[in-house]
């Protein structure tokens, strides 16, 4: 995958925040999507650091905690559509996962916007382009996330 | 007669619920003050602090330390006890992963302050007065300890040799530790847990199992379980599936769902999380093809419904020792 550094140019000094997101990614479909962007050479910012995974339903909440835990400002989970799952209903497991998730964060004062999970297939790199660049213009509005167990 | 090795027992923030289990050795405490000079312990014994500065350092031989650490007081305790301990040991959920105290990290210090002591209907404060850490009083300086941001469990103060779970701990499990260790047994490695199992405490419930999907989730008062199958298959959030075993899965045994005090299993980083990835995984929602994201999300929402405190209810006992550790500021 070849990713190609989005220009800084007309972005306010204000937000020269380079927020830190990590991104896990279904090998079989959005994987696949990350990588036509990159081969049709399709700009998108670097702020995303890929994990690729067999199937968004192996994304533990643990992986998720972890990342926030060592210093990423935002996740992102990008799975097969509904129905489209390698393994049937992986990705619905890691929607409900998410979706609980979600409760969890607002108690922890985490912004739900720095948790994202969206359907991206092998096809759609278009897609995935559009929502690594809302996810990062999203996270440099939020500023860099503080924990206690960092800040203390 | 050679001198007995030194037993100590000391609580910071905790509720004594530790020392009562103690006690409930009952006649094995016999035994325990048959093999150690059980010397200081502020609930049961009237040893004062300073009878403990002046032993040379590394004199007593155990001491468990239960409690989390919320004021400065705790943590110099924690800082002399570690000194002057060959073994310290985290007894109990408080000191192993923050316990009920640790709760209050989903607030700040200044919210509690509010609350306890400003914006209250029971309160007359009407000069808005806080605790200080000092106060000049006509007879002279008065000191109390500083109350600190966030409850830490003690390992993030100190180091621990070894960790004993439970809200409180089980007799029992109290007892094979002390056996253990008055009969010199070879002891796992340092920072593991003892008195415990290695599973979940499913792994000791005798409710019969069969198949996880939940429909709809359920508080305790909203239905009368089935005293034979698992709670959690009956919609109740029964915390055992991410819970250690050891405890001999009491609460369950008598259809209150296990609440979590033993912590997370060997090799689980965060309860909470694997609490939520299970629940995560055995909601059923129905077939999802064809439904749009907005008809997906709404179909878990109202199907999680029944959660109304998720952080409460899965870190109940480990919210220090959590990955987030508390209220992002």
């Amino acid at each position: 995958m070849t990713a190609q550094a989005m220009t800084n140019v007309g972005t306010p000094v204000s937000e020269s925040f380079e927020p830190k997101i990590v991104g896990f990614l279904c090998n079989w479909c959005s994987y696949a999507g990350a990588d036509k962007a990159g081969s049709s050479q399709t700009p998108y910012p670097p702020n995303v650091a890929v994990i690729r995974v067999m199937c968004s339903g192996r994304v533990d909440p643990q992986f998720i905690l972890d990342a926030f835990h060592k210093g990423a400002d935002g996740v992102m989970i990008l799975a097969c559509h509904p129905g489209d799952c390698h393994y049937k209903e992986g990705n619905q497991r890691a929607v409900q996962r998410y979706r609980i998730l979600l409760g969890l964060l607002e108690q922890f004062g985490i912004e739900k916007e720095r948790c994202k999970f969206d359907y991206v297939s092998a096809g759609e790199g278009e897609k995935f382009v559009r929502v690594i660049t809302e996810m990062v213009d999203t996270v440099k509005g939020l500023g860099p996330l503080t924990l206690p167990v960092r800040a203390y | 007669m050679a001198q007995k090795p030194k037993l100590a027992m000391y609580w910071a923030s905790s509720c004594g619920g530790c020392e009562i289990a103690l006690v409930n050795l009952n006649e094995k405490l016999l035994d325990v003050d048959a093999h150690f000079d059980f010397m200081f312990c502020p609930c049961l014994l009237d040893t004062k602090i300073s009878d403990i500065e002046a032993l040379p350092d590394g004199s007593l031989a155990i001491t468990l330390f239960n409690g989390a650490i919320r004021t400065s007081e705790n943590e110099e305790m924690a800082h002399l006890l570690r000194r002057k301990s060959k073994l310290l040991i985290a007894f109990g959920s408080c000191s192993s992963k923050g316990g009920i105290p640790a709760l209050s990290n989903l607030s700040s210090k200044s919210d509690h302050f509010g609350t306890i002591y400003l914006d209250n209907v029971s309160l007359d404060n009407p000069q808005g007065i806080l605790p200080q850490t000092r106060t000049t009083a006509p007879e002279g300086e008065l000191e109390l300890p500083e109350f600190y941001e966030r409850v830490r469990h003690l390992a993030e103060i100190v180091e621990v040799d070894y960790f004993i779970p439970g809200c409180p701990p089980e007799p029992h499990q109290i007892w094979n530790v002390v056996e253990a260790l008055v009969q010199g047994a070879q002891l796992p490695p340092k920072g593991s847990t003892l008195g415990g199992g290695k599973s979940t405490v499913c792994n000791e419930c005798a409710h019969r199992k069969e198949n996880k999907t939940i429909k709809k989730f359920y508080r305790t008062y909203e239905i009368v379980p089935d005293r034979e199958r698992c709670l959690l298959e009956q919609g109740i959030v029964c915390m055992g599936i991410a819970t250690r075993d050891g405890c001999g899965a009491l609460c369950p045994q008598v259809n209150m769902p296990c609440t979590g005090c033993y912590g997370p299993p060997e090799g689980v980083l965060d309860q909470g999380a694997k609490m939520l990835s299970a629940l995560g995984s055995v909601l059923d929602i129905g077939s999802s093809k064809d439904l749009s994201d907005q008809q997906i999300s709404g179909r878990i929402d109202a199907a999680i419904e029944g959660l109304p405190d998720f952080a409460g209810t899965c870190y109940k006992y480990s919210l220090a020792a959590s990955l987030l550790g508390g209220k992002s500021r």
